[in-house]
């Protein structure tokens, strides 16, 4: 259980402002953008008009999964958010799955998600704006009756807070079923008789193949879904508000 | 000292109940795919547009659960209450 609930490490702590304290999630993140930065490079080195080069193959093709995901679920003069979406789901979906190399998975940090989840309801808040004027976006705080107005802040303040912790819930409560499953079978393998100490290190017969099956669910799957749950929930919020009469 | 360990218990046990939480978005769930499986087998070629509606859905439904699952999370790594005591 050590590590579980406790938050990400502190892993060195910058010298100025009397010490900012840099975390393991701050370190991942950007291991993750310089990984992503040279994937594309290389993915888009020597582009030409007809792609005779696998990767650009490659590249095309989570571009236009991308485009045709925002095309569908926004509509056509949307597509300029495609760069935006396409950001969220990689980050998301690299962020969760960076726990299958043994680091921490970075959405397992509450401000990782609290982040994304904040900007989409800026973006939210700023397309009510745009589309029905300040008074309008006041107005629709007291609609259709003004008796409503409690219930209205409060679902408002309710979108960003529950998608960060939708994100934040998942990642973090695989790692904590994870967590109890690995203990769970040490104690099963002590009672067996599997347990073994190789130099120092425990070494624990059912450990060995059980958890990876698990992990590909919520490792893999949960990742990827909820990064993929949480792209669409902000195109749908997005378009919704600018929709809005 | 005794005080602290009433204290962890009931906060344990109160971790386990609000889990409880998680029947509600389980049926939600289930139920939402159950009826977008029928969709499908009545019009498949609205499938993606099914799917991707049922997505938002059951990411709706289980809001409540993820709810119970941080008040369990909070109770047993960031209890409130140990604090209380003094």
């Amino acid at each position: 259980m050590d590590g579980i609930g406790q938050g990400p490490k502190v892993a060195f702590t910058l010298p100025i402002f009397g010490g900012i304290e840099i975390t393991e999630t701050i370190v991942i993140g950007w291991l993750i953008i310089a990984a992503v930065l040279l994937v594309c490079l290389f993915l888009t080195r020597g582009l030409a008009k007809v792609p005779t080069k696998k990767r650009q193959i490659v590249a095309e093709m989570f571009v236009g999964f991308v485009n045709n995901m925002v095309e569908t679920t926004m509509g056509k003069r949307w597509r300029h958010y495609a760069p935006y979406i396409a950001t969220l789901l990689v980050y998301a979906v690299l962020g969760a799955l960076v726990s299958l190399l043994g680091l921490r998975s970075m959405t397992a940090d509450f401000n990782v998600p609290l982040t994304w989840a904040l900007m989409t309801f800026i973006l939210i808040t700023f397309y009510k704006i745009k589309s029905g004027g300040p008074g309008g976006y006041l107005k629709g705080f007291a609609s259709p009756i003004p008796l409503m107005l409690p219930l209205n802040l409060l679902s408002e303040v309710a979108t960003p807070v529950s998608m960060a912790f939708r994100m934040f819930g998942n990642v973090s409560g695989g790692a904590v079923i994870t967590s109890l499953i690995y203990s769970a079978l040490a104690g099963l393998s002590k009672l067996a008789h599997l347990a073994f100490d190789v130099g120092g290190v425990g070494f624990n017969v059912f450990q060995l193949f059980i958890p990876a099956v698990l992990s590909v669910y919520f490792d893999l799957f949960s990742g990827c879904i909820q990064a993929y749950i949480f792209a669409t929930l902000t195109m749908v919020y997005v378009s919704g508000a600018a929709e809005e009469e | 000292m005794l005080e602290k360990a009433i204290v962890l218990g009931c906060s344990a046990v109160g971790a386990g109940l609000a889990m409880i939480a998680g029947i509600g978005p389980g049926i939600g769930e289930g139920y939402a795919v159950g009826k977008t499986i029928e969709s499908i087998a009545r019009q498949p070629e609205a499938k993606g547009d099914c799917t991707r509606t049922m997505f938002i859905g059951v990411a709706m439904a289980e809001s409540t659960g993820i709810y119970a699952f941080v008040v369990a999370l909070i109770l047993m790594f960031a209890n409130p209450f140990i604090g209380k005591l003094s």
